[in-house]
């Protein structure tokens, strides 16, 4: 079976542990979680963790029903790249001088479409956001630079299709 | 008490002696069990869970005490056991500080547990303890851990316990979708060679009726795994026998004939199945469970029927059609005559002199008419005894199934006889997995608990030493034990204690057991390489099953 990059969307309580929990049931299977976001979703108190993983439907598929089966989890769904709008954000902190020094830095911030967040005598700060191959590429092209430092966030996603978790909430109640 | 609990199990602490102090209080109401050692203390919440159908509940410190728990906790977790554990915390100030016997049992329990949580304020107490034996008895059981911190055992506050009705997250029994229900029954009735195998989801739904009805009206042979056992009457015509790795042979290999296999609560554990790639290929699969993520886990089924299982199997009874089957039926008592010939007769007959674990398993039933609740441990004895163990009541066949945790039954006879004090309780324990709890005969000494403990002794870790025999050319690496005088061991604790070791004994030994009112201890010598089987080769298809 192939292996693919899927997309986890968990709708859950936000309790202390429930990550544990869940990132636990990855660990069970020796199966590495590839990115991770925490936050709040569009149901108040309710919070939404976004999981990255490269894996086959069928493990994708018993994990989810593995994280669904949590007592504090409300839904949880999986999607391929082609049923999802998804993004990441990557923060570059590069020496200031380089910005006036390499001419070639200025194109690549015009090219990539990233905004330089703050500017200090030592060093500034580029934030991308994108696709991951888009922030790869950035990072390439800045790397023989020197970057100071550089992070990248996980992913966030929204579905394409419609998650009707109000409504699972409300047949709860 | 709100939640009807009148036994604990527990081993006291630092941490968790504000709750005992409470306790103390409540001793004409609440019975308190000190087992001798916390892990006991789970096996017994266990043991009384599962003959009961309540919640056991399991009390320790924090730490190691905490710590001791797990074994059980994951047990309980794999053979979906309804059980609540309490620990008890350093204060809220002192965590993370590495404080004495703190431990992260939350971080340690979470894989093992159905739920756990941490309480740092006296004020949370009431909900969360009512959602603890909310969540561990609903929908598909199982352990709850609650950690309380010692700051919130000494707060106070106004007391009210409201049961918990429902958690927004938390969906315990699917609705039955009534099209599946529909294709079962038709799966069902126009299927040559049904054939039912049952596991604990029937006990668990107390659904024994409607699966005795099922099997009835349709005809159909049943089969159980392990922790269904006793879920029908062992000698029902058309219970067949059990499934898996040392189950028997028809079940096993007809498994690939039948037409249409229906499994009622069971979750296709890789010791029932074997290989997957060659097991029930030719057959419809219908599976009624309650646990979604049991859907297409191991086994694809082509009708999956959630839900729980009296409801859905109500549900079903009335679309089924009366059948026989009695060829199909012929079959399995072909095949039972086989494994009589190659295996059984032996085993209950012997021309040896050595002594069979299933002549003593044989002579308990007797004794008992079928009666008894049965505890095995883990290993050889408990084959034979789920193999050869006679049933007539639910709720009576008590091991450790999924974990096969050696240590378990000493302990869980205990919980299960102060659950069904009006049964007898008989202990079957291997010589290994006797020696890991044997402190808790310090239990029965305090609480007089008459429970019968039958040692099966035969000087080795028996199943350990099949496989070497089988599989590693017969290289005995440390699976030869050199016991102790068990019969002296168990008269220090004032217990009645007899051994037998030819065969002219055993049978008014074991009428002298059960006729006795208090605790009795039986070593049995038997035979010291004997090998159980029918055995499926760890990996081997159900087919491949060996009679030798």
């Amino acid at each position: 079976m192939e292996n693919k990059w899927f997309t986890i969307s968990v709708y859950a309580e936000n309790n202390v542990g429930l990550l544990n929990r869940i990132s636990g049931i990855f660990l069970k299977r020796h199966i590495n979680i590839e990115g991770l976001n925490v936050s709040k979703s569009e149901i108040e108190n309710v919070s939404k963790f976004t999981i990255v993983v490269f894996t086959n439907v069928e493990w994708t598929r018993k994990i989810v029903a593995q994280i669904e089966k949590q007592i504090e989890v409300i839904k949880a769904f999986y999607h391929v790249d082609d049923e999802i709008i998804y993004q990441e954000s990557a923060l570059f902190k590069i020496a200031s001088h380089l910005l006036f020094d390499e001419r070639e830095i200025q194109n690549i911030i015009k090219e990539s479409n990233s905004q330089i967040v703050t500017v200090s005598r030592d060093f500034f700060v580029l934030a991308k956001t994108g696709r991951r191959h888009e922030i790869d590429e950035m990072h390439d092209e800045l790397e023989p630079y020197g970057i100071m430092q550089f992070v990248r966030s996980g992913r966030i996603a929204v579905t394409k299709a419609a998650m009707p978790i109000t409504a699972l909430l409300n047949e709860v109640h | 008490m709100a939640e009807g609990v009148d036994i604990l199990y527990g081993y006291p602490g630092g941490a968790i002696m504000p709750v005992y102090d409470e306790l103390y209080k409540f001793q004409d109401k609440l019975t308190h069990i000190l087992t001798r050692h916390e892990q006991g203390a789970t096996h017994a919440a266990q043991g009384y869970a599962r003959v009961s159908g309540k919640v056991g509940v399991a009390m320790a410190t924090s730490g190691p005490g905490a710590t001791n728990l797990v074994t059980g906790l994951a047990d309980a977790q794999i053979d979906s056991t309804p059980m609540v554990c309490i620990t008890g915390q350093v204060p809220r100030h002192l965590l993370g500080s590495d404080a004495f016997q703190e431990t992260d049992i939350i971080g340690i329990s979470t894989p093992v547990t159905k739920w756990n949580h941490q309480i740092t304020n006296a004020e949370e107490i009431p909900e969360v303890m009512a959602k603890a034996f909310y969540i561990a008895k609903s929908g598909r059981p199982g352990p709850v851990l609650v950690d309380i911190t010692k700051n919130a055992q000494f707060d106070e506050l106004d007391f009210s316990y409201e049961h918990c009705r429902g958690v927004r997250s938390y969906k315990p029994v699917p609705k039955p979708d009534l099209d599946a229900i529909d294709a079962a029954a038709a799966l069902i009735n126009a299927a040559k060679k049904p054939y039912i195998v049952f596991g604990q989801g029937v006990i668990l739904g107390e659904a024994e009726e409607q699966l005795k009805a099922l099997v009835e009206k349709a005809g159909i042979p049943a089969a159980w795994t392990i922790l269904g056992l006793s879920a029908m009457d062992t000698d029902h015509p058309l219970n067949v026998g059990m499934v898996g790795m040392h189950g028997n042979y028809g079940p096993n290999v007809l498994t690939n004939e039948c037409d249409v296999l229906v499994a009622i609560g069971m979750r296709f554990d890789d010791r029932v199945t074997g290989s997957l790639d060659t097991y029930a290929k030719q057959a419809k699969v219908i599976h009624f469970e309650i646990d979604p993520a049991e859907i297409n886990k191991n086994v694809t089924a082509d009708v999956a029927v959630l839900g729980d299982s009296k409801e859905t199997l109500n549900l079903l009874l009335p679309k089924i059609k009366e059948n026989k089957h009695k060829e199909w039926h012929n079959e399995f008592k072909e095949r039972y005559k086989i494994e009589y010939d190659t295996v059984i007769k032996e085993e209950l007959h012997p021309t040896k002199d050595g002594l069979t674990m299933a002549e003593v398993i044989n002579e308990i039933n007797i004794a008992s008419g079928h009666k008894a609740v049965i505890v095995s441990d883990v290993g050889q004895h408990q084959m034979i005894a789920c193999r050869y163990a006679k049933f007539k009541q639910t709720k009576s066949n008590i091991t450790s199934g999924g974990l096969g945790t050696m240590g378990f039954a000493l302990p869980a006879a205990i919980g299960a006889k102060m659950g069904a004090m009006d049964r007898e309780v008989v202990a079957i324990i291997g010589d290994g997995g006797y020696q890991m709890t044997i402190q808790e005969l310090g239990t029965i000494f305090q609480n007089k608990t008459p429970v019968k403990i039958v040692v099966l002794n035969n000087d080795h870790l028996g199943m350990v030493r099949q496989w070497q025999e089988l599989f590693f050319e017969s290289r005995y690496a440390s699976t030869v034990m050199s016991n102790p005088d068990f019969v002296k061991i168990a008269e220090g604790y004032d217990i009645t204690a007899k051994r037998v070791s030819e065969r002219k004994e055993l049978k008014g030994t074991v009428e002298e057991m059960m006729a006795s009112k208090e605790a009795y201890f039986l070593e049995v010598k038997v035979e010291k390489e004997d090998n159980v089987f029918p055995m499926i080769p760890s990996g081997a298809s159900v087919s491949d099953i060996r009679l030798k």
